[in-house]
């Protein structure tokens, strides 16, 4: 039965998501236990990571505060749940510990040397985070796209500018005076790019939200008109109809079409396939006289250029009209099969009947309309009826595949 | 007499149903959700069990799952305002023995509720020609060809009541006992049911347009 699986949940593997913060278990901000999840570890070892690297020079405190801004909160029901204070405790117990012991020691007088590390790790660490799945895939596979191109030549530019820099206070001589200054330029620099990253990257992320809430906006308006136009529309005519119980039902058989053609049918152009042209005649005619036509259609092929599909359903659209209209019968049944190159359409009801010899040889409906028509295009007609049985109009044609 | 149960999250629809139905038929119970139909087909025990597809907590199909899961015996008629193919199939491959459209009139109903009753399947004219386009032309090997493939006397059937035809109807056209008929409908159930036939679920997933 693995079938059966598939079309009860098809399509079921997830795609590569962005890291998110968790609501359920979460310590503090439920960064570690996201970063966690993404990387498949156990959020223990990602705690101790950031206990650790906050004590040694407060990377980690700043990386957690950074990474609390800018990763969205998991979508959570109801109301948050409480954290556990005692493991939350229990960390900081570590992390003070620690503090303490490095103090004691002094090997955390890591100074400024610490600095560019610090720095270019929450860096790298807020574009990987921010960056989309697509892309990330994109850095990893190392493919040459565009925008790599782009990448690739401002980092070329910047290392010939920095390199012509370097070489310009070489050749001064001033390379050793300029040192400092330029150190603390490139940690300024990175300092404002720390600073200002996740402003932007919030920024981005709003662009992006406040999109697919006008995509969602746009679906409910067309909703919204579809609604109006056709249901409101439909229910207030049926209103003033009351007292006409064969227009209600008119109404009310329209406006399901409607709405089930828009639910259940592809877009389709009728005057493109036969079921398409089939569906839509039968829809014209239920309209027009008020009988209730159910179509099923089985196969489908291309409307020919040659006009014989044409003919076809010309003959099809009579048979119809006929049975609305003289039959007395309260349902049609119309099937249209596409078998190979052949074509053929059944129409139904359980009428009156009638004799079929017996009808005037004036009486263009069935002779002209549906055999005649038929056959002219190289098709076939039957008619089977007989009084208290009702009809059943049976048309095929042959269209050879050029 | 048929003892029914009608699960259905519209009481309005229900109660239609109830006052439609002729008398052979006994309405023991209704039912709103899944939680409420499994919990009272496991109390009342009903010959056949009316299911809606679309319910609130999992729909007809979840149903199916938790009832015939336990090995009940219970026999279900799937109604439904739907017309997807997914959905269609969907409660038939979950277990139904018959799909019919909530517009079916009460005669027609109360006559596909004997058929479920009595171990019989019922087809809609709708259901007919999605079996027969689910299991037309198919070039791909099939795994079982017993189960991969409608006889020609199946397609037969299939197209009358595509075609709007009654098994009596058919029966005559085709110079069978009513009860061929039905014996044909039940084979092209299970078949149905249990074919893994690869294009099977892809068509019905391609006619996924919701």
């Amino acid at each position: 039965m693995a079938d059966q699986k598939t079309l009860a949940e098809p399509g079921g593997d997830a795609p590569y998501r962005r890291m998110t913060r968790p609501m359920e278990g979460r310590l503090l901000g439920g960064v570690a236990q996201g970063i966690a999840a993404q990387l498949k570890l156990d959020p223990v070892v990602i705690r101790l990571m950031f206990v650790l690297l906050s004590v040694a020079g407060g990377l980690g405190a700043v990386a957690y505060a950074v990474l609390w801004m800018i990763a969205p909160r998991e979508p959570y029901e109801g109301a948050p749940p409480p954290r556990d204070w005692s493991q939350l405790a229990a960390f900081s117990a570590i992390g003070v510990a620690l503090l303490a012991f490095g103090w004691l020691t002094g090997a955390s007088k890591g100074g400024i040397g610490m600095l560019p590390f610090a720095v270019g790790g929450i860096g790298a660490l807020i574009l990987w985070q921010q960056a989309d799945p697509e892309r990330r895939k994109g850095w990893v596979s190392g493919a040459t796209k565009s925008i790599r191109g782009n990448r690739v030549r401002t980092l070329l530019g910047v290392t010939l500018v920095v390199i012509g820099a370097i070489g310009f206070l070489a050749a001064e001589g001033e390379l050793a005076d300029a040192q400092p200054g330029l150190l603390f330029t490139g940690v300024v620099v990175g300092g404002l790019t720390v600073i200002a990253a996740p402003w932007l990257a919030g920024l981005w992320k709003e662009l992006q939200l406040e999109r697919r809430e006008r995509i969602r906006q746009e679906e409910r308006a067309e909703v919204a008109a579809m609604v109006h136009d056709s249901v409101l529309h439909t229910l207030t005519l049926i209103q003033r109809v009351a007292h006409d119980p064969r227009e209600v039902v008119r109404l009310a058989r329209a406006q399901e079409r409607d709405l089930r053609n828009w639910l259940y049918q592809p877009a389709q152009d009728a005057d493109a396939t036969l079921a398409a042209a089939v569906r839509r005649i039968a829809a014209e005619e239920e309209d027009a006289h008020g009988v209730a036509i159910e179509v099923v259609c089985v196969g489908d092929m291309d409307i020919d250029p040659g006009g014989r599909l044409a003919a076809m359903l010309k003959a099809s659209r009579q048979a119809m009209v006929n049975a609305a209209k003289y039959s007395g019968s309260p349902t049609i049944s119309v099937y249209a099969e596409v078998e190979g190159d052949e074509a053929t359409i059944f129409v139904k009801d359980r009428g009156k009947g009638f004799d079929l010899d017996a009808v005037p040889l004036d009486r263009m409906g069935i002779r002209e309309s549906i055999i005649g028509r038929m056959e002219r295009h190289g098709g076939t007609a039957r008619v089977r009826t007989e009084p208290g049985e009702g009809t059943e109009v049976m048309l095929t044609m042959k269209i050879a595949k050029d | 007499m048929t003892r029914v149960l009608i699960v259905d999250d519209h009481r309005l629809f229900r109660s239609g149903v109830r006052a439609e139905l002729g008398d052979s038929i006994q309405v023991v119970g209704e039912a709103e959700d899944v939680e409420t139909a499994v919990k009272a087909i496991a109390e009342l025990q009903p010959d056949v069990v009316l299911l809606d597809v679309h319910m609130p907590g999992g729909g007809g199909q979840e149903v199916l799952r938790r009832v015939l899961g336990s090995g009940s015996q219970v026999r279900f008629l799937a109604l439904s305002v739907s017309d997807a193919a997914e959905d269609v199939i969907g409660v038939i491959r979950g277990g139904a023995r018959g799909y019919v459209t909530k517009n079916i009139s009460g005669r027609e109903l109360t006559d596909a509720i004997r058929r479920v009753a009595e171990g019989d399947a019922v087809f809609s004219p709708r259901l007919a020609g999605f079996v027969l386009d689910a299991f037309a032309s198919s070039e791909a090997p099939s795994i079982d060809p017993e189960l991969d493939s409608l006889t020609q006397r199946e397609r037969e059937v299939l197209r009358l009541i595509a075609r709007g035809y009654a098994y009596k109807e058919i029966a005559k056209e085709l110079f069978i006992s009513v009860k061929t008929v039905e014996t044909h409908v039940s084979s092209v159930l299970r078949k149905l049911q249990l074919s893994n036939r690869h294009e099977l679920s892809r068509w019905a997933t391609a006619r996924r347009l919701v």
